[in-house]
């Protein structure tokens, strides 16, 4: 068995930290790119949505360096995700490839039915076995996001843009090392010390949320880059998704204390009274959430034709009206184009600007 | 008396009768909007988001056109309809839409459906909604109930092939001015949503155009319920939208079906469920190789002349392949 999974932003090294400790053969694919894109785009569904697009990408050039089982999540609804799976399958059917599918998802009978999955993924390892590769897999998970968010606030203030980027790159690349949490611990430490000797322009930074769609939110690829444009507009971003804070959510059911989005869910109403599906509450709530805070903007992100995106973005106008918080919605695919995303990401920052010089005044 | 608006759009075509028997019941005037036209549409255009789908927008005009002319809007949210199957998560938060772009609305009844699980059911429901009008219990139950009956012979009425607009005007005293053409030379299996399909100025009279080109169509909606669920049964993985599984449900059966000739599916541009029910139907049709099949996909910009030029060779096409078929058959 030789497993791929998906790419969603650093996700890839998690899921790698788990199944290497359970000892079992992994292919990666290739990190996604162009290539990627356009085999997605080729065989899938035009209107489906791009993260199936660049899934099925992946899985093809997989396929390419032998992977002969895909493993993936699922879902029961309402949005598309949890069906992803039974479409690649047809596609890749239609072309003639022959993959196992292995799909975690919470079950639609009983609990046994993921048992047996993850049975068959353990082979004649103990459940025990699992437990630790899980715990293992969550401190990178950790790691990586203390990371990021770190390199996030920094990526307005440093001097020196392109030492950040390079440091961030190795840093991930010895966290998909480490082979256990004291390794880890003192990388982030490291980073962490590195950052403090950083030279840095002073002044103050606009500030931006960022919420959406979860996999176009994480997939650097997917969102053309933004979090790294807008640190080079200046701008600290803070997202509203954290793998770790997901993983807690949907495997550990939020036992850990990680940010997660129970309260952004809260603060959804009265602008959207109900679930809607994928991250569509969230988004609306984490909004409200920046504004309290007194963030200068919004961005949200989600892939084009995203149904619970769709409808968080047609209420955003009212939390805008109440707090004043301006809002910038990107719909992405293959066809968004960098340039475009590029200009109405200055328009935005420029427009952050402005705000915040308005309100300083009228503070005085 | 109090007057309550439905808009003519969406999960009408599936419901009306059951909520205006509902409504009457208690003395409550129900008015409907306008069958759609182009003001309608241009108005909801004009105030759903651009990113929205068809359908959607359709229901932001069809809101505005009773907006000044009742007392309450009926749109409650439809989270699920029955046990573990959504719709889509656009009627999810459908009122929430509506509340932030439309702000001058009269008050949305917006009580939610939701029969994901088991729990709360369709007589809590109309409880909850009935009580917003009267305080006397009996009154509502009776009302609930004969709503009840409505819409089993609403059914009865789709089942013995009628298609909703008919069916609906059956409740409306109208005439049904249906021909149940079975003779005609052509039969097409029509796949859509209810309110793509069955709204004439959306799908710019598709049925109208292909009974006029000597084709008698057959939806989703004449065929039993159970015979669908029957079919879905059949996934390797469960389909968890309700209008999903009855399009998957009535494609199986159509490719069944010896008396078709032909598949039409009707979806609209940007329908995020309908890009994966109509994928998996276009390539098992391809797979079976047994009947044709066309993809029509519309949005606001559609033309009519363009549909009439797939319509037209589509239809040639069949009638080819079937005169070959039957030449074939006299000599093997
Ligand atoms: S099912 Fe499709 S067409 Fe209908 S509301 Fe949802 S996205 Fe729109």
């Amino acid at each position: 068995m030789r497993i791929t999974y998906p790419h969603m932003g650093n996700l890839y090294i998690v899921i790698r930290a788990l199944l290497t400790s359970l000892g079992l053969e992994l292919v990666l694919p290739p990190p996604t790119s162009n290539r990627t894109v356009e085999l997605g785009v080729r065989y899938a569904p035009e209107f489906a949505c791009f993260p199936l697009k660049l899934n099925l990408g992946n899985f093809l050039e997989a396929r390419e360096l032998g992977a002969d089982t895909i493993l993936m999540a699922g879902g029961v609804g309402p949005c598309r995700f949890g069906y992803y799976a039974q479409v690649q399958r047809e596609i890749l059917e239609d072309l003639g490839i022959k993959m196992e599918m292995v799909v975690l998802e919470p079950p639609d009978t009983n609990w046994g039915e993921l048992k047996d999955k993850i049975r068959y993924l353990l082979g004649d390892r103990s459940w025990w076995e699992l437990v630790k590769a899980i715990r293992f897999a969550w401190y990178k998970a950790r790691a990586v996001d203390l990371v990021e968010e770190r390199v996030l606030y920094l990526r307005p203030r440093v001097v020196q843009p392109l030492e950040l980027e390079n440091k961030y790159r190795e840093i991930l690349h010895r966290i998909d090392e480490a082979p256990d949490k004291r390794e880890l611990d003192r990388i982030v430490k490291n980073f962490f010390n590195f950052s403090q000797r950083l030279p840095r322009k002073s002044g103050s930074f606009l500030r931006a949320g960022l919420v959406g769609e979860i996999f176009t939110v994480l997939e650097p690829f997917a969102n053309y880059d933004l979090e790294r444009r807008l640190g080079l507009l200046g701008v600290e971003v803070t997202r509203s998704i954290f793998l770790s804070g997901w993983i807690n959510e949907h495997l550990f059911r939020g036992l850990l204390r990680v940010k997660g989005t129970k309260h952004a869910k809260k603060l959804a109403a009265p602008y959207l009274n109900s679930f809607v599906g994928g991250h569509g509450r969230e988004t609306v709530g984490s909004t409200v959430d920046f504004a309290r805070q007194d963030y200068d903007g919004v961005i949200q992100v989600a892939p084009f034709t995203c149904m619970p995106e769709i409808v968080a973005h047609s209420v955003l106008p009212a939390v805008t009206k109440d707090y004043g918080i301006p809002t910038l919605t990107f719909y992405l695919d293959e066809q968004s184009g960098e340039a475009g995303i590029q200009t109405r990401l200055e328009a935005f920052v420029d427009l952050m600007a402005a705000r915040r010089e308005r309100m300083r005044k009228e503070n005085r | 008396m109090v007057t309550l608006g439905i808009p003519r759009a969406l999960l009408f075509y599936y419901y009306y009768p059951l909520w205006r028997a509902f409504f009457t019941n208690l003395g409550v005037q129900v008015i409907v909007s306008p069958v759609t036209n182009k003001k309608i549409l241009d108005s909801g255009l004009h105030t759903a988001l651009d990113e929205a789908c068809l359908p959607v927008k359709l229901f932001f005009g069809h809101v505005l056109a009773l907006a000044d002319r009742v007392d309450y809007l009926f749109v409650p949210r439809l989270i699920s309809v029955e046990h573990k199957a959504y719709i889509c998560p656009k009627f999810m938060g459908l009122p929430d839409m509506l509340r932030a772009r439309l702000p001058h609305l009269p008050p949305i009844i917006d009580l939610p459906v939701d029969f994901h699980r088991p729990g709360p059911t369709l007589d809590d429901f109309f409880e909850a909604v009935g009580s917003i009008f009267t305080q006397d219990r009996l009154l509502i139950r009776k009302a609930f109930q004969s709503a009840h009956e409505t819409h089993q012979q609403f059914q009865k009425l789709l089942e013995s092939g009628l298609l909703p607009p008919e069916a609906i005007s059956v409740f409306e005293d109208e005439e049904v001015t249906h021909r149940r053409g079975q003779d005609n030379f052509l039969k097409i299996g029509l796949l859509g949503h209810a309110y793509n399909l069955y709204d004439p100025f959306i799908s710019m009279d598709l049925i109208g155009k292909l009974r006029k080109m000597d084709a008698s169509v057959i939806t989703a909606d004449s065929l039993p319920p159970d015979l669908i669920e029957q079919r879905v049964k059949r996934l390797p993985k469960r389909l968890f939208w309700t209008l999903g599984k009855k399009m998957l449900g009535a494609a199986l059966n159509f490719f069944e079906n010896k008396q078709l000739d032909g598949i039409i599916y009707l979806t609209s541009f940007g329908c995020g469920p309908e890009s994966f029910v109509g994928e998996l139907v276009e390539r098992w049709a391809k797979r079976r190789g047994v009947l044709p099949l066309m993809l029509l996909t519309i949005d606001e910009h559609t033309g009519e002349a363009g549909l009439v030029t797939r319509l037209e060779a589509f239809l040639e096409m069949i009638k080819r392949r079937k005169k070959n078929e039957n030449h074939l058959s006299t000599y093997g």
